[in-house]
């Protein structure tokens, strides 16, 4: 008896073909709970090959801004789901709002993530970067914080009206953040 | 799991075409594999390709792109050339580990 393996070889589809898909990211908030939704999934769009932007405005400045990048807060004061990991009790509302709270609070979130190996918010926004994402940041915000190209990393492309952001969003799928 | 033939061995592949068994890989399988997928192995090539099985050996899984640039030394602006596009999966078919599963 004769086996034969006559298997074609396969070669994974790595979707060659060039596709014309596009992400934009709008990212308004600088919580640090807020802020890695749109790091996370940008940087995985572009792992996929999918041309990906972010646009940083209002609260989201803080994530492309020197001076406040490393030091992005997280409180559950507003936020009714924060629970102890794994159990079945909520934080009391009135504990956040002691002095102290917010700085544990974001210390414990940020062991957190760097359990999961997860970068710090600058090393990720410069990964992302890195990779080929196009970060740009809001007029409006810029011009109201008082901001000048200085004050945010080099990475930033430019700083751009909500009008080239709908402009240069065209036909891509936009994720207010 | 299909069994094909690269470089003159039989290899199992998974559906999509990922090697499955780690020790059935060699640096001749490589070579194809990467020319399956359009990417001639330069020096630094190998270097990813040697620290993704070193490392998978180790931690029983495929690193992700961060670890590679700060463990394995190649930037992750290089990975980009080198792996144009899908650098994670693409390294990891090439070095014949699974495809990453991490979300960063």
């Amino acid at each position: 008896m004769t086996t034969a393996k006559e298997a074609p070889s396969i070669i994974p589809d790595f979707g060659e073909e060039e596709t014309d898909r596009k992400i934009c990211f709008i990212a308004s908030k600088g919580t640090l709970d807020m802020v890695y939704p749109s790091l996370v999934m940008a940087n995985a769009a572009l792992m996929e090959g999918v041309e990906t932007h972010i646009f940083f405005t209002f609260w989201g400045m803080d994530i492309i801004t020197k001076k406040h990048m490393e030091d992005l807060q997280f409180t559950w004061l507003g936020n009714t789901a924060m629970h102890p990991p794994g159990k079945k009790m909520h934080m009391p509302q009135g504990l956040a709002g002691l002095p102290g709270m917010t700085g544990m609070a974001t210390k414990m979130m940020k062991k957190q993530i760097a359990d999961l190996d997860v970068p710090e918010v600058p090393e990720f926004v410069r990964m992302i970067a890195d990779a080929g994402g196009h970060l740009w940041a809001c007029k409006m915000s810029v011009d109201m914080m008082g901001l000048a190209k200085e004050d945010m990393i080099d990475e930033v492309e430019d700083v751009i009206t909500a009008t080239d952001f709908i402009e240069l969003s065209d036909g891509g799928q936009v994720i207010f953040t | 799991m299909p069994v094909t033939t690269i470089a003159g061995a039989d290899v199992t592949v998974d559906e999509e075409g990922f090697m499955t068994e780690y020790d059935e890989w060699s640096e001749d399988i490589a070579t194809e594999l990467a020319s399956n997928i359009g990417i001639e192995l330069g020096e630094t090539h190998w270097q990813v390709i040697k620290f993704l099985r070193e490392d998978y050996k180790e931690q029983g899984e495929t690193p992700m792109l961060r670890r590679v640039s700060n463990v394995g030394g190649v930037s992750t602006k290089e990975l980009f050339q080198l792996f144009p596009k899908k650098p994670a999966k693409k390294m990891s078919y090439v070095a014949g580990v699974p495809k990453p599963h991490g979300c960063v």
